[in-house]
């Protein structure tokens, strides 16, 4: 993993130890099977759904002052440097928000709801709170937690769902179930 | 340097350290068109019925209509409108993004415009049929602006989603509870019951009724959520001077303000420091910069309610109290007629219609003239806000 980390392309942020470049492989996207949207990543964004594809999470990094920033953008807010690397995180955060949407919702949506998404603030990275579920395994329903289980300050854990559209979407356990 | 001697010699001044828009023009007409779940007719032409019937009040020929500005996901063109209603030759057009950020935008556009020369009668306008159209959030294809692909895959589809996760953290940090928010939409309500022209007009709202609603996304239930309407409204600015001879009591732009804070990230706000200190803030610092009062000086507030968070969010962002403190001062009838800032008082975005927030500006302007349906008493001063949580713009309008 380390090793991964050193091996970066700082201009693409794509790892050179692999014919599977994350920066083209995180393509497709729209609506799955299962009705649920799969990301359309953007140019910036393909790299995280293609690390995430390898089960880890990742963010983008300056390569230049080291400051992460989410969601990726071409350069660097704090010293406009264009070079980047994608590092690589414990997985681990707390739940600081949650909301259960309730209909009306898209069908595949609405089929499942009253659901929950949680905003996890990063443990290595507090200013980036990334959005998704809590599920009770990973590849369980969007409401496969109770609601009454779901508290912010809880203490989460990544897991990678492989969507039906193909690309995979970080959710979340507790750490304590 | 001689040049800005000079410029600073010239009241009102176009250019130079010395240019302001302080009071250099005014709303001079407004109109509008009924609100309904769903009107007949086109949006170009409740746009054409809205802004004819502001230049009417205004006592303006359309002919002398030089200047537009609407919002970027206004629907009917410049050319259209232009060319309907018997526009004359147009020197400035301008349209502002962000959907409800942009309200208030569109007369601080015309009236830098005027103030600087570029052309003598603005028209600002909203037509929408978001009543009876789709909702924006059902497209599944064309996704709104690039955060989708952080949020959208898990459900986070919805504005009142995306504010929801906001509100639930607002609630965490400051104990604020659904009894502030309930205090937001009951006060709305309240002033929609004296409204004729507002949707709510004859359902007076309880508490009952709000605890027991059906949740939209918790912690926000129905209530907490803003109407969806078909209607259309404008408003005519011109120079100060040339108000002051049209038939109207002018309503005078004291000052105007965008707001889109550093390291912002429009609704999703989600990846930066603090979350909980939206656009508000940056549009307020500007606002109140280059005014001559201060919030306690504010006489009524049209404050955009998509949600009834915002309110809260926006109380503290526009300095009428401390951050953390806009729940509890929503408390003790604060935001009724009579209270410390009235609030909405043709209803709001809640309980009047939502067409964008453009009913707010009017609104402004109604209870500057002293017309307003349920009117603050020797109202001189209001503030009008765009949509908290988007990049947004302001206005502090005086009689
Ligand atoms: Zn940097």
């Amino acid at each position: 993993m380390t090793q991964m980390d050193t091996t970066t392309d700082t201009t693409t942020g794509a790892p050179t130890d692999t014919t599977a470049d994350p920066t083209t492989a995180a393509s497709g996207g729209g609506e799955g099977s299962d009705g649920l949207l799969a990301p359309v990543p953007d140019e910036d964004g393909a790299p995280f759904f293609a690390y995430a594809a390898r089960g880890e999470l990742r963010v983008q990094c300056c390569a230049d002052c080291g400051e992460p920033r989410f969601p990726p953008r071409p350069c660097c807010p704090h010293c406009q440097s264009f070079d980047c690397l994608w590092k690589k995180l414990s997985g681990r955060g707390r739940i600081w928000s949650y909301v259960l949407p309730h209909p009306p919702l898209l069908p595949a949506y609405a089929a499942q709801a009253p659901y929950n998404v949680v905003l996890v603030e990063l443990a290595d990275a507090p200013r980036i709170r990334l959005v998704g579920n809590l599920v009770a395994a990973r590849d369980a329903a969007l409401n496969s937690v109770p609601p009454e289980r779901i508290r912010i300050g809880a203490p989460v854990k990544a897991a990678f769902h492989a969507t039906e559209g193909g690309l995979t979407v970080v959710r979340w356990l507790l750490e304590r179930p | 340097m001689g040049a800005t001697e000079t410029t600073r010699t010239t009241a009102g001044a176009i250019a130079g350290a010395g240019a302001t828009l302080k009071d250099a023009t005014a709303i001079a007409g407004i109109g509008q068109t009924p609100f309904a779940k769903r009107l007949p007719e086109s949006e170009k032409t409740l746009a054409c019925r809205a802004i004819l019937a502001a230049l009417d009040d205004a006592g303006i020929a359309p002919s002398e209509v030089d200047a537009f500005a609407s919002y970027t996901m206004e629907e009917t063109d410049e050319v259209e409108v232009a060319k309907a209603i018997g526009a004359g030759d147009v020197t400035f057009f301008s349209k502002v993004g962000y959907g409800g950020g942009g309200s208030c935008a569109t007369v601080a556009h015309l009236a830098a415009a005027i103030a600087t020369g570029q052309a003598s009668v603005g028209v600002a306008w909203r037509s929408r049929k978001r009543g009876s159209g789709p909702r924006p959030w059902t497209n599944t294809r064309a996704q709104l602006p690039t955060p989708a692909q952080w949020t959208r895959p898990y459900g986070l589809l919805r504005p009142a989603d995306e504010i929801g996760l906001l509100a639930r953290r607002y609630m965490h940090e400051y104990g604020a509870t659904r009894d502030h928010f309930f205090n937001v939409a009951l006060a709305c309500r309240n002033r929609a019951n004296q409204n004729p022209a507002a949707i709510m007009y004859d359902r007076p709202l309880t508490r009952e009724m709000y605890m027991t609603a059906r949740w939209i996304s918790e912690p926000l239930c129905l209530f907490d959520n803003c109407l969806e309407t078909d209607g259309a409204l404008a408003c005519v600015v011109v120079s100060a001077e040339r108000a002051r001879d049209c038939r109207q009591r002018p309503v005078y732009v004291h000052s105007a303000a965008q707001g889109l804070p550093a390291q912002h990230h429009g609704m999703v706000n989600y990846w930066n420091d603090d979350p909980l200190t939206g656009p508000s803030w940056t549009a307020a610092r500007q606002l109140w910069k280059t005014a001559d009062f201060g919030p306690q000086d504010v006489d009524v507030a049209q404050i955009y309610d998509a949600f009834t968070p915002l309110i809260p969010l926006s109380l503290e962002g526009y300095g009428f109290c401390a951050r953390g403190e806009g729940a509890a001062f929503t408390e003790g009838g604060a935001l009724e007629i009579g209270g410390r800032l009235p609030l909405n008082t043709g209803g709001g975005g809640l309980s009047e219609a939502y067409v964008h927030g453009f009913n707010l500006i009017t609104e402004g302007v109604r209870q500057l003239r002293g017309t307003g349906t349920a009117q603050v008493p020797g109202a001189e001063t209001c503030l009008v806000t765009a949509g908290e949580g988007v990049p947004t713009s302001a206005l502090l309008l005086r009689s």
